[in-house]
């Protein structure tokens, strides 16, 4: 019988010729990440440990990203303890230069690896057709010491992308059109694997936004097959893959979605689930306090171009803060050298210092009681930028600056030309 | 009219600066009560719990130097504190206490001689007597006073007002 | 006898021909600056005191500075409520997030030479760098100053600094004030007015003569004061008339004090914890392992600042393990340090380069440390627990001391 991208993966790791879901196996991890969001509670734990000890430094990538810079004592000290423990070990770790994911794209993540993240979002490493999850840090910690983990073979369901996007259409919308039709625990514990000629049509950017979001259905992973658009990534930033793996015809997945991108419109998702998944021009004229283009999942290069062709000869609204956060320093510098920086800047925009922002919610821009933020981020859950009493609406990076500019939930095609 | 009261003291050192008195990180807190157990904190964490109303604090030269915030002796105030003794006070926080009504006063004999939990009696405007020695005190000058009789610059603009 | 600058400010706002120091006067404002922490505040005691309109709503400025990026639930609040004051009092001076408040009422033009303005925030003397009588105050005097537009002071005594000659090429004008601050003591010119004076002075560029004038707070003084000149005309985009000519201490003036400097002896230097005036020469601390280095604030957060770090640290790397964090003063510094290639210069240096802002000088956010870490910094102020915690140590620097340090991971001398 075939195997799914996610299964040949894990027999990879397992070292056996063939999986099948429900097999619980033991598995060989090829990275671990792991952010300030709890890399501190995994060395508490490590030191309790009776005989410490780390199976492979070289597996282990450490971030600081989520508060960056620090915003109160309390995580300038646990992240004190996460610098001084990998200076300690030699672990490789970046502080300030960008949310995780971003840096694990840009710098670790190769084809046909099993990864390991302390963080949700890990999910979105494949678009390198690396089988990214996330775990939490008792599971991380026994990964550090051994090497090794098990894994449960997920069942995948299958997404073939037919067609093109069209334009003003983005792979965020595609992505959260798919967590509204199937539900935010649509996919729970599966592996949402994509695939279809209109996989093509997507940019290495566009495919972090669509796997990286997965876990908001509920995924274990997301994975695409590592295609030309992904070697060529890779080739450009020295990197080779481990393994390049192809799904074969007869494997067998728990369900195949077929998906026509042309059918796909700008969306929002609405307070407080990431599957309240409604068409953007149904929220039209709600009015905000706050926009965010940024994250994980829209902090990239591309997303930066996208709002800054926008806001062009425009200003953000009065009284509404427009955060932009590039994913990460390359991002910045990118975006520095290609003039978008100071178009958001002349525009009256706060361009932030590469790191996780509002979307982690705990600084860096978070909104208060009754108001209302329309972001690029992963979530809107009840106060996960801030307030228990506010709301995020979640969109794409064109329909979050079209809100920017008006003060209000707006669609780019809103947005009459400027003149001149 | 000289004023009399006797208090118990606690005794702080030179430049005790705002941040001191009041952390920025509380500075936004709705009210100046929500900010009142954390006075004094970067220093002396347990301070603020164990100030009782009408006691008095003692400090040496250029206390609450620093910020304009007026946190500070209003929080100094919402404590319960009788008044501030101190070498000598920062500008914008002598004129942010007065305009409170927070009394201070100017006395840097005093501090070299006292510890915690010792007693002084305060002679408005004329003397502080501690352990039985007597330091002479300056009266406040009239525009001052002015301000304090109003009970602070808030009445005093009332009144220009006309609501009071 | 001649007259002190204060004087002869203070003699040209009240039309009294004698003012002199000690006495008591009120003067007319000409500009009054609130910032985010404190509008709340001025809003309950401006209605409080039973004032239903500004006297001058043109002559007030909102700035939110301290509090964006929002970094507390409650921040937001303190934005709500400035926007409902503003629309409600007819204010239209806001700045919402261009950057710190008093690069920002220098550099948008609120202030000019001779002008008397006051400010919730203690480095409100930094407009004496443009010859302004400028102070800081607290938010019930704001609000009386909203409804009534004048505000009573006593006139202050005078310190007259004179420096003159070159300054050696690392040391920087924050190096001179430290010095000064050093000299003078923490309450040293407490209720009292600072003028500068001499050729080094007169040399500085206003952006350097700011820093000084903005940290004269540091040694208790109510205002800093710099003569105008063609550098004070040309960055206030006003004509340097005969009558702003002038405004400068006559030599036959009283002045309490007057201290002379020799640029040329002067070495970097730093203030160290937890006191603006524990002074020591930075050669003396070279090698301390430091953890972070914060370039930024109302003090030297400006395009020279950012230049004179990016000179150093062109072509080099910050340190590894160590945080150097760049928070330029304003929008318009941001942008143009954007311009000119320096901000490139700092990213590819590894900075983090923040939003415009107070950022960690008013330790709410942008770079809190906690126990055992020692950050040099460009900012005014070292007091204990400033930048998180009471065991964190705080050094007070220049962008040139401040940029050698992070690359070399310790204290370092710039050359």
């Amino acid at each position: 019988m075939g195997m799914t991208l996610a299964e040949k993966i894990i027999a990879s790791a397992a070292g056996v010729d063939s999986v099948r879901p429900g097999d619980i196996h033991t598995v060989e991890l090829d990275l671990l990440m792991s952010n300030d969001g709890t890399t501190h509670l995994t060395i508490d734990m490590y030191n309790k440990l009776a005989h410490p000890h780390i199976a492979d430094v070289n597996k282990l990538v450490w971030i600081v990203d989520h508060n960056c810079p620090s915003d109160s004592p309390k995580t300038a000290a646990s992240q004190k303890k996460m610098r001084d423990f990998a200076k300690a070990h030699g672990i490789t770790f970046y502080e300030g230069k960008g949310v995780c994911h971003q840096l694990m794209m840009e710098n670790h993540v190769r084809p046909g690896q099993l990864i390991f993240g302390a963080d949700s979002h890990t999910c979105a490493y494949g678009a390198l057709g690396a089988f990214g999850t996330g775990v939490g840090c008792t599971d991380y910690l026994y990964a550090m010491v051994t090497g090794h983990s098990w894994v449960l073979v997920p069942e995948s369901l299958k997404f073939n992308l037919h067609g093109r996007l069209n334009p003003g259409v983005t792979a965020r919308d595609l992505i959260l059109t798919i967590i509204g039709q199937i539900g935010a625990n649509g996919a729970n514990y599966k592996a949402m694997e994509f695939g279809g000629e209109g996989l093509n049509t997507l940019t290495m950017s566009d495919r972090i936004a669509v796997c990286n979001l997965c876990v908001e259905a509920g995924a274990k992973t997301a994975i695409m097959e590592a295609d030309q658009v992904a070697l060529d990534y890779l080739a450009a930033r020295g990197r080779t893959p481990k393994a390049v793996f192809h799904s074969d015809p007869d494997a067998v997945y728990a369900q195949t979605y077929d998906i026509d991108l042309g059918s796909i419109v700008p969306v929002v998702a609405k307070p407080h689930f990431v599957d309240q998944v409604v068409p953007a021009m149904e929220c039209r004229g709600i009015s905000i306090d706050e926009a965010f283009l940024g994250s994980c999942n829209n902090g990239r290069i591309e997303d930066l171009r996208a709002g800054a062709a926008l806001i062009q000869g425009w200003k953000v609204a009065d009284a509404v803060h427009f955060l932009v956060v590039p994913a990460s320093g390359e991002v910045y510098r990118q975006a520095l050298s290609e003039g978008l920086l100071k178009t958001f800047m002349e525009a009256g925009a706060i361009v932030m210092n590469p790191n996780c922002s509002v979307c982690w919610g705990s600084c860096q821009g978070v909104i208060g009681e009754g108001e209302t933020l329309i972001s690029t981020g992963t979530r809107n859950f009840k106060g996960r930028a801030g307030h228990p009493g506010s709301f995020v609406y979640l969109a794409s990076a064109e329909t979050v600056t079209a809100s920017a500019i008006l003060g209000e939930i707006a669609t780019a095609d809103q947005l009459p030309p400027v003149e001149g | 009219m000289a004023e009399t009261f006797t208090a118990r003291i606690w005794v702080l050192g030179d430049d005790i600066d705002t941040d001191i008195v009041i952390p920025t990180e509380y500075l936004a807190l709705k009210t100046v009560n929500d900010m009142r157990p954390y006075a004094f904190s970067p220093l002396r964490p347990e301070l603020a719990a164990q100030i009782r109303p009408g006691d008095v604090i003692v400090a040496g030269s250029n206390f609450g130097c620093g910020s304009s915030r007026e946190q500070a002796p209003e929080v100094i105030k919402a404590l319960g504190v009788r008044c501030v003794i101190a070498g000598s006070f920062a500008r914008i926080f002598f004129r942010n206490a007065i305009n409170n009504g927070l009394l201070l006063i100017e006395c840097p004999a005093l501090r070299p001689d006292v510890v915690d939990g010792d007693e002084v009696t305060v002679t408005v405007g004329k003397e502080i007597v501690c352990k039985g020695r007597t330091y002479p005190i300056a009266s406040l000058s009239d525009n001052l006073l002015e301000i304090i009789n109003a009970g602070g610059l808030v009445k005093a603009m009332r009144r220009r007002n006309g609501l009071d | 006898m001649g007259a002190t600058f204060i004087e002869k400010l203070i003699r040209r706002n009240t039309g009294l021909t004698d003012a002199k120091a000690g006495d008591i006067v009120t003067v007319n404002v000409d500009r009054v600056m609130i910032h985010d922490i404190f509008i709340p505040f001025v809003k309950d005691k401006f209605e409080e005191m039973g004032f239903t309109r500004l006297w001058d709503p043109d002559k007030v400025v909102l700035i939110y500075d301290h509090l964006v990026p929002a970094s507390r639930l409650d921040d937001p609040r303190h934005h709500r409520i400035g926007n409902q004051f503003a629309a409600q009092y007819g204010l239209t001076h806001v700045h919402r997030s261009n950057g710190i408040c008093h690069q920002l009422m220098t550099e948008a033009g609120y202030v000019k030479p001779g002008d008397v303005v006051f400010g919730t925030d203690s480095h409100t003397t930094t407009y004496g760098c443009v010859g302004a009588f400028s102070s800081g105050i607290g938010y019930t005097e704001m609000a009386a100053i909203l409804g009534t537009g004048t505000l009573w002071v006593k006139i202050p005594e005078t310190i007259r600094i004179v420096i003159d000659g070159v300054l050696p090429e690392n040391v920087a004008s924050k190096d001179v004030i430290l010095r000064i601050i050093g000299d003078l003591t923490a309450a040293g010119a407490s209720y009292c007015a600072l003028e500068f004076s001499g050729s080094c002075v007169e040399a500085m560029s206003v952006s350097s003569r700011m820093t000084m004038s903005n940290m004269a707070v540091e040694a208790g003084a109510k205002c800093a004061l710099f003569t105008p000149d063609e550098k004070t005309a040309e960055y206030c985009e006003v004509p340097l008339t005969e009558e702003l000519r002038t405004l400068h201490g006559d030599d036959d003036a009283r002045y309490i004090r007057t201290l002379h400097y020799q640029a040329e002896e002067l070495v970097p230097v730093l203030a160290c914890p937890s006191q603006v005036d524990k002074i020591r020469p930075v050669s003396e601390l070279a090698g301390l392992e430091i953890d972070q280095v914060f370039l930024g604030s109302c003090t030297n957060g400006r395009l020279e600042d950012l230049m004179a770090a990016a000179e150093i640290l062109k072509g080099r790397q910050v340190a590894p393990f160590v945080k150097l964090i760049v928070t330029p003063a304003s929008r318009k510094v941001y942008l143009q340090a954007l311009e000119n290639g320096t901000l490139d210069i700092l990213a590819a240096a590894g900075a983090i380069i923040t939003h415009p802002g107070c950022g960690l000088c008013c330790g709410r956010t942008g770079g809190i440390l906690t126990d055992g870490e020692r950050v040099v910094a460009t900012n005014n102020r070292n007091f204990l627990g400033r930048m998180g915690t009471s065991k964190v140590e705080i050094f007070l620097a220049s962008p040139a001391t401040a940029a050698a340090s992070a690359i070399a991971g310790r204290i370092a001398v710039p050359e």
